[in-house]
């Protein structure tokens, strides 16, 4: 399996009610790619995110990571829904990090980072310390362990949010956003660490708005509108020299 | 031109003559009222301080403390349980949390506590098991007889908790919709099942919620200890000093003494919810920035 690619989305449909966000969505990313996915609010992006994660469930198509069927399990031709441990099993493989961080306010930034070791992966707790450290050291906030959320600045929180997604040892990072709710100085530090992290080989998906760092880091890129893809390719491709009139448009404006 | 020295205003302060005014009325007031009340023959001091610490009002003020706690925790344990369940995926423990909600909130408590009493009157035995198969005189369970003489003290109990769990639940449910629902989505991205999610991430964060209607359910409850009677159960605080006053015929120092112990009691209770406030607000006070 390991030529495999990581996510596979086929014919990806998804509806709230009768407005339906994603209208089809096909793409692939393989083991150790970044793949960036731009677009205008509403194209559906984020959605499609959440739905590879499971937080949203789809419609129809077929979505996998790493071979295994996202929410389903499959035997002689058949879907079964997945029981809701064997979900969050699947779930604990693959890390998430939100727009507006969602780390825990009553916890320290090293029990956010231990929390899922301790209580998903049954690790003791001064084994999950060391670790926890370590990957706040990753982040650079290793002397910030004892501080609670609300007196971190926001960079400092998603660098936290993005150890504590890193706790589960995920082989496929997700990224909603992770840098649109921050004050323009302090998005540098938080696509820093995107960055060493695209170095070490994780595969991520990243939703962004930063088209510097997708040019720079990104092994390709998906224009997504209306809840379709409307262009990939290599990010010199589409951000340099993008072919539709949707795209051309897009990136007029963010540019 | 003169330098802008660095010294503080002189000025004078604004007066507020009509605080003073008022504040001297209200305490003429009270002064002449307690003066009245400690010559006038009808609140019978002499009594009052006979029966204050007198043995039998302090047991009775013993079982109507222990009584409150004893409800109270129970129907703290019950509403969590009974909030949850209304937000469970799972339809049958939404629905059995509903009605639970719907028939001990939609009716009195007194009415419930004379019910209690009425038990044994209405069922003989209470049976734990497969009902109507049996192997000879084997049944798939175990009997428990009601006896006439069911302890009243732990009717009352189950009849206060389970009317206060209603409104506990309800807390709860208020604390546990406040909590952003994005914790649960990056508890659940984490792998936590829903369960340890609940427990780890949602409830503690509603606690800072949940606690102070809780302290003011716990002072309620204090008081609504004196509806027992119903059960009926006279050995609480209320019907204890009724009872005491039916031997003196002055029923006034004895709710003298009832209003000093319940008094007593909420003052500490409301200290208790103070300290248990500054607990619960890890992460929002600017005090608990840093952990110890």
């Amino acid at each position: 399996m390991t030529n495999s690619p990581m996510v596979s989305a086929v014919e990806i449909h998804k509806s709230f009610g009768s407005n339906e966000v994603l209208k089809g969505i096909n793409l692939e990313v393989n083991k150790g790619e970044v793949l960036c996915l731009i677009g205008p609010s509403g194209s559906g992006k984020s959605t499609f995110l959440r739905c590879i994660n499971h937080l949203e469930k789809i419609d129809s198509g077929r979505l996998s990571v790493d071979g295994a069927i996202i929410g389903y399990r499959e035997h002689n031709g058949k879907l079964y829904e997945l029981k809701p441990s064997e979900a969050a099993k699947q779930r604990s493989g693959i890390g998430m990090v939100f727009q507006r961080f969602n780390l825990f306010p009553h916890m320290t930034a090293l029990d956010n980072v231990t929390s899922g070791m301790i209580r998903v992966q049954s690790i003791d707790k001064d084994t999950a310390t060391k670790e926890g450290m370590a990957l706040l050291d990753r982040v650079g906030l290793s002397e910030k362990a004892n501080h609670y959320p609300a007196h971190l600045s926001g960079g400092q929180q998603q660098r936290v949010a993005i150890a504590r997604a890193l706790a589960m040892k995920p082989k496929l990072m997700l990224f909603d956003e992770p840098t649109s709710a921050l004050d323009p100085e302090l998005v540098g530090e938080v696509l820093d660490v995107m960055k060493g992290l695209a170095q070490s080989g994780m595969t991520m998906l990243v939703v962004t708005h930063e088209m510097g760092f997708a040019k720079e880091v990104a092994d390709s890129v998906i224009f997504m509108d209306n809840g379709v893809v409307v262009e990939s390719g290599k990010p010199s491709d589409v951000l340099n020299n993008p072919q539709h009139e949707r795209t051309k448009n897009f990136l007029s404006k963010v540019i | 031109m003169a330098q802008p020295a660095k010294t503080s205003i002189k000025a004078v302060p604004l007066r507020h003559p009509f605080r003073w005014a008022a504040a001297l009325y209200f305490v003429v007031l009270a002064a002449a009222f307690l003066l009245d009340a400690f010559h006038r023959s009808a609140y019978d001091w002499k009594s009052f301080r006979k029966y204050i610490f007198e043995a039998r009002v302090f047991k009775a003020a013993g079982v109507t403390l222990s009584l409150t706690i004893i409800s109270m925790f129970l129907a703290i344990l019950l509403g969590i349980v009974l909030a949850v369940m209304r937000r469970s995926p799972n339809p049958v423990f939404r629905n059995v949390s509903w009605v639970f909600i719907w028939i001990f909130r939609g009716t009195p408590v007194y009415v419930q506590l004379v019910f209690w009493g009425l038990l044994s009157t209405i069922y003989h035995s209470f049976f734990i098991g497969i009902p109507d198969i049996h192997f000879g005189h084997f049944y798939l369970g175990v009997h428990f007889p009601i006896s006439q003489t069911a302890s009243l003290y732990w009717l009352a109990i189950i009849g206060l908790s389970l009317n206060e769990a209603a409104y506990m639940a309800e807390i709860v449910r208020a604390g546990l919709l406040s909590v952003d629902t994005g914790q649960e989505e990056a508890a659940e991205s984490l792998g936590m099942s829903w369960w340890t999610t609940m427990r780890f991430i949602v409830i503690p964060q509603a606690m800072r919620i949940i606690i102070p209607p809780t302290g003011n359910e716990i002072i309620s409850m204090l008081k609504t200890t004196s509806l027992v009677t119903a059960v009926p159960l006279v050995t609480d605080l209320y019907a204890r000093t009724r009872n005491i006053s039916d031997e003196i015929y002055n029923p006034i120092p004895l709710l003298m003494v009832a209003c000093t112990w319940y008094l007593f009691f909420t003052t500490i209770l409301m200290f208790v919810q103070y300290f248990v406030e500054k607990r619960f607000a890890r992460g929002h006070s600017p005090l608990s920035g840093v952990q110890s």
